[in-house]
């Protein structure tokens, strides 16, 4: 960024020569430091897993939660900010209120991100205000099947098979892109997104974190829930046995050097 | 209920709405008064608020147009930001939201028929207090009242798209005969995924029956 320092960045109502609007971008920063979070739309559902980094051992496992649930059958997940977060599932709790009020039907995943992209946007054009440090991942099950979506800072919002946010995104994205979709199942996605978690997550900056992971699905009866804890354990298992079969092929390789 | 102000057009009327398999059909009297004075003979109480879904206005001519136009404002926004047809669902949500808000201020039984991709064919009834009730057939308007024996004896499930016709005729009919508010021609529309087919009985060929 070579014109920081030049003033352009101060405010989210003036853009640069370069047409760029530094404020957002900082938002999008405040994202990039958070720990991962993704998302998988199979056949059947949609998975959410987010690596919730720990900056205490006192904590209380479990608190402190990233994945929200803001109408039965909608599920958010965020990188970035939690107390922005929060602000957004209350906007999303609302929306989802407001149309069902309205036309007395479950509001459509895609009405959902839309209305969300609007009020995330609004906040990049006031000198008043700063925009939301957080991206925001929507799962929900409407009438057109399991959907994916997910709202960045600048407001946009595109809709996803998988998709990963916050530091280990890169990692996160390579793993998501050798999935199968089309022949996976949700228990699959479950145990594949907790997989990607653990192998995104950086041992060496972070030493302690918490997986949460989270289902909308038939089999969670089209409701957004913290997937049971059976499964939960499963996938952990199973996580843990990919990134040492990981290693171990890491050492044969350097073995083999050695011969 | 706001009582009628001195001069207000009314539509003492008789309306229903019939669902069978693969449709509804909905039908209305044509009869629109100011007091004793036959305002309009012809009125087409049968409103079109989205391509496949109807309302039969009943109560104050004035508010029932107006809320049927608001209602066809935000089905049609909803048909642009869906990328979808409405559900008659979401089109009876919609004119409950409006006559129960605003209650107290409005006269308007209204009865919302059509059908959609996700239910099929469906009716909605409104009545004046601002409830919204699922009904496999209807009845609205002062005529009504003299019909509903009639209606609950002959009205049975499984009812053919024809025999629908025939009922909502003879039902109308014999309402228009009884109730001084009600009379003029028989308007009719069978709506079903395909298309909308409006009907007309002239006031001279209304379905044979006894007239004291």
């Amino acid at each position: 960024m070579t014109s920081i320092g030049t003033g352009y960045d101060l405010s989210v109502s003036t853009y640069s020569p370069d047409g760029r609007v530094f404020q957002v971008e900082y938002a999008q920063k405040a994202v990039d430091n958070s720990g991962t979070a993704i998302g998988l739309r199979v056949k059947g559902g949609v998975v959410l897993a987010v690596e919730k980094i720990k900056h205490s051992r006192l904590l209380v496992p479990h608190s402190n939660r990233r994945i929200m649930t803001a109408g039965k059958y909608i599920g958010v997940a965020s990188a970035g900010w939690m107390s922005d977060t929060r602000h957004l599932v209350k906007r999303v709790r609302d929306e989802a209120r407001s149309y069902n009020d309205v036309y007395k039907t479950k509001i459509p995943a895609s009405i959902i991100a839309e209305r969300l992209g609007m009020y995330v946007q609004a906040y990049t054009l006031y000198s008043s205000v700063r925009p939301f440090g957080v991206s925001t991942l929507l799962a929900c099950m409407d009438r057109n099947g399991p959907q994916l979506y997910m709202v960045e800072p600048s407001g946009q919002y595109v809709g996803y098979r998988g998709c990963a946010v916050g530091k280990g995104k890169q990692v996160a994205k390579t793993e998501i892109e050798k999935l199968n979709f089309d022949n996976m199942s949700v228990r699959e996605a479950v145990k594949e997104a907790a997989r990607i978690i653990y192998t995104a997550h950086d041992d060496t900056k972070d030493k302690l974190f918490e997986l949460e992971l989270s289902w909308v699905c038939e089999e969670s009866n089209g409701l957004h829930e913290h997937v049971p804890q059976d499964l939960y354990d499963e996938a952990v298992q199973y996580a843990e046995r990919s990134l040492d079969e990981d290693e171990d092929e890491d050492n044969e390789m350097e073995d083999d050097e050695d011969l | 209920m706001a009582p009628l102000k001195p001069g207000e057009v009314s539509m003492g009327t008789t309306i229903m709405a019939v669902q069978f398999d693969g449709g509804v059909v909905v039908g209305a009297d044509s009869r629109t008064t100011t007091g004793t004075y036959i305002a309009n003979r012809v009125t087409d109480k049968l409103t079109k608020v989205h391509d496949r879904i109807y309302c039969c206005r009943s109560g104050s001519a004035a508010d029932t147009q107006a809320v049927a136009d608001i209602v066809k404002y935000h089905l049609a926004l909803y048909a642009a930001q869906h990328g979808e047809e409405p559900t008659v669902k979401v089109a009876a949500s919609l004119f409950q939201e409006i006559c129960y808000q605003n209650k107290s201020t409005l006269m308007a039984g209204i009865i919302i028929g059509g059908w959609d991709k996700v239910d099929g064919p469906s009716v909605y009834d409104i009545p004046l207090g601002g409830s919204l009730h699922k009904q496999p057939f209807a009845l609205g308007g002062s005529g009504s009242t003299f019909i509903y024996g009639y209606c609950d004896k002959v009205y049975h499930t499984d009812m053919t798209r024809e025999e629908c016709i025939e009922f909502v005729k003879n039902s109308v009919s014999l309402a228009m005969t009884r109730d001084g508010s009600s009379g003029g021609v028989i308007r009719l529309a069978v709506i079903t995924e395909d298309s909308v087919e409006r009907m007309f009985v002239p006031g001279n060929e209304l379905p044979s029956q006894y007239l004291g």
